[in-house]
């Protein structure tokens, strides 16, 4: 007899517990859901995020020392000796720019966001944006070039350089030659000696 | 319905093909791209997410981006499957659950066939599926796929006893087994239908209300199992069997397996509101009567039959996101020592009441 009152008690908790369970799945269908429709609504990101690098080229003085401190070495940076006569204002915090930076390239396929090359830079023109959905199908698209100079207007900077170089060590040379032959008017007597 | 399209057109052959084609085109197509979605919102409102939001408002359109994107699908053969088997499967079992829905009486004045044995063909047709999901299993030669088969075959017919012994015992009380005469039986209020007790008042009634509504729950777990739905989809549980008996499936065919579960669930939903639930009568009577056009009361009808058919189907997925899955031995456990006893008494008692 106990055997049927269990088996009677069974199902009615079979029953029963089928039923609260129900009551609870239907509480839940008025309850606010957590979904973030992601495309159209973003969760606003953390101050101090650490997401895609921006480098602000009119601060920049190409002094290196991000590049350097990189410890995936993604920074490439090449930089060009301006001429006298060429005058490239002042940074924000007032250094002088000295350096034409012909070539400042962030290889964001190797960058590993530690935030490393920030701290070193003197003029605070390297920062961490909260910019995270740049992903491209070609990798080649991560690297990012971030010189103001075209590929031409660097090869103009890099000839006149040159140039200039090229027109002092004339100079140079011709000033020594002066020299020298000056020497030899002086004192001839020497170097028959 | 019949005589009105014979007369219309003028062509016996004509009006039953329509007659045949409505159910399909009117009923089935849209309904399943409803009910696909409105699972999808349901499972998805019980976790507190929102489901698909994309297409349309609030994704009333995924459906019918999910059609296309089936029709678009490649219609894969494995090397290794029986190629006629595997292709005849998924129409069968789709043919099943479509032939059902030729008597079920949609208003007083839709149904494909007043047939007398409405209830008993039902019942004879389902298990018609039984034969198209273990030919898919077999012929996909894929041991998910047999396993899935051959659970779904063992459930479907261990559960239709229970079924069965039910719908004997309404049988018993109403005397037919024509599903339009069971419904035209439950005219007038709610207090008519067969859960409260059926429409004739006296003692038998109220005798009866308690063993009407156990009646119901094992007619609508043992329906529930029928048609795979959770707690009972060990046939299709994704987690223990890849995907079950379509596992192999792509495409179309994969589609019409699909449409043929959602046809199912709403076939089942059905068989139980015409039974338990006096089918397409209205619970509070009809407006047309209150206005004086007759013309009204079949669509009111058809109104009232989809909301009771569309209610269960939505408590089925309800269950579906409330219950876990049940173990092969625990849905036999079930079956055999639960449903069965409690059936069978159930038609004792309803025959001895039926007799005072």
């Amino acid at each position: 007899m106990s055997g049927l009152k269990q088996y009677f008690k069974d199902s009615w908790e079979g029953i029963w517990t089928v039923l609260v369970g129900m009551k609870i799945t239907f509480k839940h269908l008025f309850v606010p859901n957590v979904t973030i429709q992601y495309p159209s609504v973003r969760v606003p990101m953390p101050e101090r995020v650490r997401n895609r690098l921006y480098v602000n080229m009119d601060d920049c003085i190409g002094c290196d020392q991000c590049s350097r401190a990189c410890p995936v070495s993604c920074i490439s940076i090449d930089t060009v000796k301006s001429l006298p006569s060429e005058d490239l204002g002042v940074t924000s915090n007032g250094k002088k720019k000295a350096l034409w930076v012909t070539k400042f390239d962030i290889d964001f396929a190797k960058c590993c966001y530690c935030q490393l090359c920030v701290f070193p830079c003197p003029t605070n023109c390297i920062y961490m944006t909260d910019v995270y959905e740049f992903s491209e199908y070609e990798r080649g698209k991560l690297l990012y070039n971030f010189s103001t100079l075209t590929p031409e207007q660097a090869a103009e900077k890099k000839a006149n350089l040159e140039k200039f170089n090229a027109e002092k060590e004339a100079q140079k040379a011709a000033a020594a030659a002066e020299a020298a032959a000056k020497q030899k008017i002086e004192k001839p007597q020497d170097k028959t000696e | 319905m019949y005589e009105f399209l014979t007369n219309l057109i003028g062509n016996e052959v004509l009006a039953w093909i329509i007659i045949a084609a409505l159910p399909l085109f009117v009923v089935i197509l849209p309904y399943a791209l409803v009910a696909i979605w409105l699972e999808r919102k349901v499972s998805a409102h019980m976790q507190d997410r929102l489901g698909p939001m994309i297409t349309g408002w609030h994704g009333w359109l995924q459906s019918f981006a999910d059609v296309l994107k089936l029709l678009q699908k490649e219609d894969l053969v494995p090397a290794e499957a029986d190629k006629k088997l595997f292709n005849i499967a998924p129409a069968l079992v789709f043919t099943a659950s479509y032939a059902a829905f030729a008597v079920i009486p949609f208003s007083s004045a839709f149904i494909g066939s007043g047939a007398e044995i409405g209830i008993f063909f039902i019942l004879a047709i389902s298990s018609f599926a039984v034969a198209g999901i273990l030919m898919g299993g077999w012929a996909s030669n894929n041991k998910y796929s047999l396993i899935g088969a051959m659970r779904s075959v063992a459930q479907i017919i261990s559960y239709e006893i229970p079924t069965a012994l039910i719908v004997l015992s309404m049988v018993m009380i109403t005397g037919t087994l024509s599903l339009e005469k069971i419904s035209a039986m439950q005219t007038g209020y709610f207090w008519n239908w067969y859960i409260f007790g059926g429409p004739e008042w006296g003692l038998t009634k109220f005798l009866l209300i308690p063993f009407m509504f156990v009646g119901f729950l094992i007619l609508y777990m043992s329906t529930l199992a029928e048609v795979n739905r959770t707690p009972f989809d060990i046939p299709e549980a994704e987690s223990e069997l890849v995907g079950g008996y379509h596992t192999e499936y792509s495409g179309m065919k994969f589609a019409m397996f699909f449409l043929a579960e959602y046809a199912n669930m709403f076939a089942v939903s059905a068989i139980v509101s015409i039974i338990f639930f006096g089918g397409y009568q209205s619970p509070v009577g009809y407006l047309g009567d209150l206005f004086g056009a007759s013309w009204l009361i079949p669509f009111e009808q058809l109104f009232w039959f989809v909301a009771k058919g569309l209610f269960f189907v939505f408590v089925q997925m309800w269950l579906r996101w409330t219950l876990p899955r049940l173990r092969v031995d625990q849905l036999m456990n079930l079956c055999w020592k639960y449903l069965i006893p409690y059936s069978i008494a159930n038609l004792i008692i309803i025959g001895i009441i039926s007799l005072i």
